[in-house]
């Protein structure tokens, strides 16, 4: 067993441990922490798969911006006549078995057809990652990175007129 | 080298999770997380394909998704402030005003 093999086990059973504690924790707060806590995994996972420049990406995007958004707006709204209630509602155990019967349906789709994955390639990831990205992000997709500045103005728009308090 | 058929199995317990959350679960928070777990489980698997062609442009994609995350985190969190300051709710099945 080798090494990445010690650090894939490492960081996908802390992923799926962490996420599964999110869904089922009472105190919302805890959840956003374990949250991170899978994201920070993901991060890992970035690594192991030479995405060095998504790893940075992962940490200061997610953990640093995102959660800490969820955050503030879980301390604007935490109720904790919310953490009193029943947490999951009256269609739990259908919709459990459902998600359920969907993981199987796709894990079978996955088990038929492993054959039909290529070998991985021998030769390694580009050397220098970040410099790759950027080229192929602002020579080939230069246009969807543009609507995607569109689309965080709009969001940006959006978030300050939905938060207002009088529009 | 790790198999890619090991990061599709984790994404797609990372995703099931992430469904499970958004169907049980009654607090719209918890909801919005579970969608961004969701959109990093496809995020692995971007990860894994362009790890198997050595190609760059699986991380590319992995980007834009980051993007629609946060914008998606942005306005969500907008319209549950909203919310929660005309209702006093965060509960989803409390959300019923087109409901009749």
């Amino acid at each position: 067993m080798t090494v990445d093999k010690i650090l894939f086990a490492f960081f996908a059973a802390l992923a799926v441990a962490s996420a599964i504690l999110m869904i089922t924790r009472r105190n919302i707060i805890h959840g956003a922490v374990f949250l991170i806590t899978t994201l920070l995994a993901t991060a890992g996972i970035f690594l192991l798969q030479s995405a060095e420049f998504l790893f940075v990406v992962q940490i200061i995007l997610y953990v640093g911006g995102i959660m800490v958004l969820f955050v503030f707006v879980i301390m604007l709204v935490n109720l904790d006549v919310t953490m009193r209630l029943v947490q999951f509602n009256h269609q739990r155990i259908v919709a459990g078995v459902l998600a359920l019967v969907l993981a199987a349906q796709v894990g079978f789709a996955f088990y038929m057809g492993r054959n039909l994955l290529p070998p991985a390639s021998r030769e390694p990831m580009p050397a220098k990652n970040t410099e790759a990205v950027g080229a192929a992000l602002f020579q080939h997709y230069m246009l969807a990175f543009e609507i995607a500045s569109i689309l965080l103005l709009v969001a940006m728009v959006g978030a300050v007129v939905m938060a207002k308090r009088k529009v | 080298m790790i198999p890619a058929e090991y990061y599709l199995m984790l994404s797609l317990a990372l995703f099931t999770v992430g469904v499970i959350g958004v169907l049980t679960r009654r607090n719209v928070i918890i909801i919005l997380m579970s969608i961004e777990l969701i959109l990093n489980a496809v995020n692995i698997n971007l990860m894994a394909f362009s790890r198997l062609w050595s190609d760059v442009n699986g991380q590319v994609f992995a980007i834009f998704i980051i993007t629609d995350a946060a914008a998606e985190a942005a306005v969500g969190l907008g319209i549950i402030l909203a919310f929660f300051r005309n209702r006093e709710t965060v509960l989803a099945d409390e959300m019923d005003l087109l409901k009749w």
